[in-house]
């Protein structure tokens, strides 16, 4: 029993994280949400080339993968980072397209583990009738029941309450396959994309904490850093807390998923509710403290504020969870 | 990363496993906090101590196993699962004999630890005083340097078992003119029924006698009961205290057989159609498993050489607060016989929600305030300035 990442995996992070503050990235996230895609799909090249995508497909399809514990690892990077696109639903589909069958799988994983195409899924059965970016991706998988289609046109965009996140109802298109695999392929890819959902909302709530933590140290009042006052302390506190705690859900359920275990729905399921609400309240912290400045668009701040909710209801609301974990 | 455990480490489960299933009692024992109750307890740790379950971390010299850090966390999850008693010896084994394991003399470690072990001698905490709870370093019971020893004078409160309690340890200030209020402060173990000493029980919450306030009148303490140097106390005691807040105040296996039996009972008794208490229900399993998760990360951590110091705050507020979520959605799931007491006939699983509800209200206040954790997390984990309190 050794339940702490390894060098590898740490360093691993550490490379996504000095490669992502580099790049501007809140700067891509902005450009995406205007509709500008250049510089996000330079930012996902690269995220490519450190093999993140290749995590979701298995070797025999040019991948590394499938390995839960290191998409955990990057993710949690990605949500720091507030990275736009539609990450999550690339690598669900990836591990759809790898349960459903060779022909499909063989035609586009390849293309997924490289960083050529991104993909959007819906799976309207799991929560929400959007895909995400389906403006944007290369393909767009659309689930329901056991049918998988490939939509012929992404539908009007819709504005998210985060603008990086850009919806729509995918319209048409050609069956591509029917039955129960599709079923099973599409509940196995629902549980990964709630994995990674919640490995971002947990990234995503340790930047807002730790941007949260500089600014109070700096910010004074009354003379004093405010970080001084012991009801900023505390709520801090909680924070750090909440985020603790949800990080050894997280690669508990990473595991569980490697494994293919019994439990593993149970634990995913726990890991999402649990990041999803401490990156939320994470938000409502950030803003409170960074006062009427957190409250403005102009500051970085709201790239994570804004995505907080849309990523704790994704893939699996807080109720949903909560039922899936004393279903088992 | 991985969560397997090693054959041995089954095989330690299993043999626990075996062993709790032929001796815990069919029927729960009366409370602890009751005189009846702490005999009964006292000797359940004679029975555990007989086939050295009682200290499975210690040296075998005293009683123990030698058993590692996760394989404490074994025996605690069986323990919980088997629906043992709770034990009535915790404040020495888990406050007074790391401090020995540290700072004492083999020959106070020969002499302490075995009746320590065997319930033969059963230990209270004596740190807090009427006017020092949070503030400890504020404390005023002095030690005052005798031939051969110590007198000690003043009042301890809130100590916890005291009222049926045999020897105690605490803190008291030996030099009167130090600069600061952290110096000049000794670490001593006296005994409850010497001369000078009077008990008086202080009901808690239930009326049960779970603490006392000790007087002490010129009590004598001999030199050999003085742990680490005279003055250094301060620094004796808190080197351990991060054990109380830590991992082995509350193992997970507690919260995890609490979550379980609560399952149950929502299973057993609630209406389907009642989505907020589910919700609840999910919170503390949810919450039970966190906690033991984060405990493998933390034996991880020591056991690749690491040590656990400030994040033991985050463990107490997590875990304080978790007993009252998982003791008040039980409550709820009773309905009318949630305000069953623990002696009343009709009280559900013989009354142990009702007084793990009255406990977990305590948790927020000892072992270190919630209050102060969230300072020192705020402080020491997040790097924010002082302030005033």
């Amino acid at each position: 029993m050794r339940f702490l990442l390894d060098d590898e995996q740490r360093e691993f992070a550490r490379s996504l994280d000095g490669m992502l503050t580099a790049a501007d990235t809140p700067g891509a996230a902005r450009a995406w949400a205007a509709g500008d895609t250049t510089p996000g799909r330079a930012l996902w090249g690269r995220l490519a080339d450190a093999g993140v995508f290749a995590l979701a497909v298995p070797e025999r399809h040019d991948g590394l993968g499938p390995l839960p514990v290191e998409l955990a690892v990057a993710f949690t990077e990605l949500g720091r980072h507030a990275v736009p696109g539609p990450l999550v639903e690339t690598v669900a589909a990836a591990a759809f397209l790898d349960r459903l069958d060779d022909a499909a799988a063989s035609a586009r994983l390849p293309q997924i583990a490289s960083g050529k195409v991104l993909v959007s899924l819906c799976v309207p059965e799991a929560g929400s009738p959007y895909a995400l970016d389906a403006d944007t991706a290369d393909a767009v998988l659309v689930v329901e029941g056991d049918t998988v289609r490939l939509a012929d046109t992404a539908g009007p965009v819709q504005p998210s309450a985060d603008p990086a996140r850009r919806l729509a109802r995918p319209l048409g298109g050609a069956v591509l396959a029917q039955g129960p695999a599709v079923t099973a392929a599409a509940a196995h890819a629902c549980e990964v994309a709630a994995l990674v959902t919640a490995a971002q909302s947990l990234g995503l709530g340790r930047a807002l904490l730790e941007r949260t933590v500089e600014y109070v140290k700096q910010r004074t009042q009354f003379g004093v850093a405010i970080g001084s006052f012991q009801a900023v302390k505390h709520r801090l506190a909680d924070t750090l807390i909440a985020l603790e705690f949800a990080q050894p859900l997280l690669h508990s359920a990473a595991l569980a998923l490697a494994e293919g275990a019994d439990h593993a729905a149970a634990e995913v399921a726990a890991a999402k509710v649990t990041a999803g609400e401490a990156a939320y309240a994470a938000a409502r912290t950030a803003l409170q403290l960074h006062g009427a400045v957190g409250y403005t668009e102009e500051l970085d701040l709201a790239l994570w504020i804004r995505k907080a909710r849309p990523l704790r209801d994704a893939w699996g609301t807080p109720a949903a969870c909560r039922a899936r974990v004393l279903a088992s | 990363m991985d969560l397997d455990f090693s054959a041995a480490e089954d095989a330690f489960r299993a043999e626990a496993r075996a062993w709790l299933t032929a001796h815990v009692p069919d029927t729960p024992l009366p409370s602890l906090e009751t005189e009846e109750g702490f005999a009964a307890h006292r000797e359940w740790e004679g029975t555990l101590s007989a086939d050295r379950w009682s200290v499975v971390s210690w040296p075998e010299e005293y009683g123990g196993r030698g058993a590692s850090l996760l394989k404490w966390l074994i025996f605690e999850e069986e323990y919980f699962a088997a629906g043992a008693p709770g034990r009535v010896s915790q404040n020495g084994i888990n406050l007074l004999a790391p401090t020995l394991f540290e700072h004492g003399t083999d020959e106070q470690r020969a002499r302490v630890l075995p009746s320590m072990a065997s319930g033969e001698v059963i230990w209270a905490q004596a740190w807090s005083e009427p006017e020092s709870g949070s503030d400890l370093a504020s404390l005023r019971s002095t030690a005052e340097r005798t031939d051969g020893g110590w007198l000690l004078r003043g009042q301890k409160t809130w100590s916890s078992r005291a009222a049926f309690a045999d020897r105690a340890f605490g803190l008291f200030r030996s030099d009167p003119g130090a600069a600061k209020p952290h110096q000049g402060l000794t670490y001593l173990m006296f005994p409850l029924d010497a001369d000078g000493v009077t008990v008086r029980p202080i009901g808690r919450l239930d009326g049960k006698p779970a603490f006392a306030e000790l007087f002490l009148d010129d009590v004598f303490v001999p030199d050999e009961d003085v742990i680490g140097a005279p003055g250094q106390g301060w620094r004796v005691a808190m080197s351990t205290a991060g054990n109380e807040r830590g991992l082995t105040l509350r193992s997970p296996g507690r919260f995890t057989a609490a979550a379980e039996r609560l399952t149950r009972l929502w299973r057993e008794t609630a209406d389907p159609s009642d989505t907020a208490l589910r919700d609840r229900v999910a919170d503390a399993v949810i919450g039970a498993r966190a906690y033991r998760l984060f405990s493998y990360g933390g034996v991880s951590r020591v056991a690749a050489g690491g040590s656990i110091g400030a994040e033991s705050s985050l463990n107490k507020v997590f875990w304080s607060e978790l007993d009252i979520a998982l003791h008040e959605t039980a409550l709820d799931l009773l309905g009318p016989y949630g305000e069953l007491s623990d002696g009343a006939a009709d009280a559900p699983a013989h009354g142990g929600w009702a007084e793990g509800h009255t406990f977990s209200l305590a948790g927020p206040v000892y072992a270190g305030t919630n209050e102060i954790q969230r300072d020192i997390i705020a402080e020491r984990l997040l790097g924010l300035p002082k302030g005033r309190r």
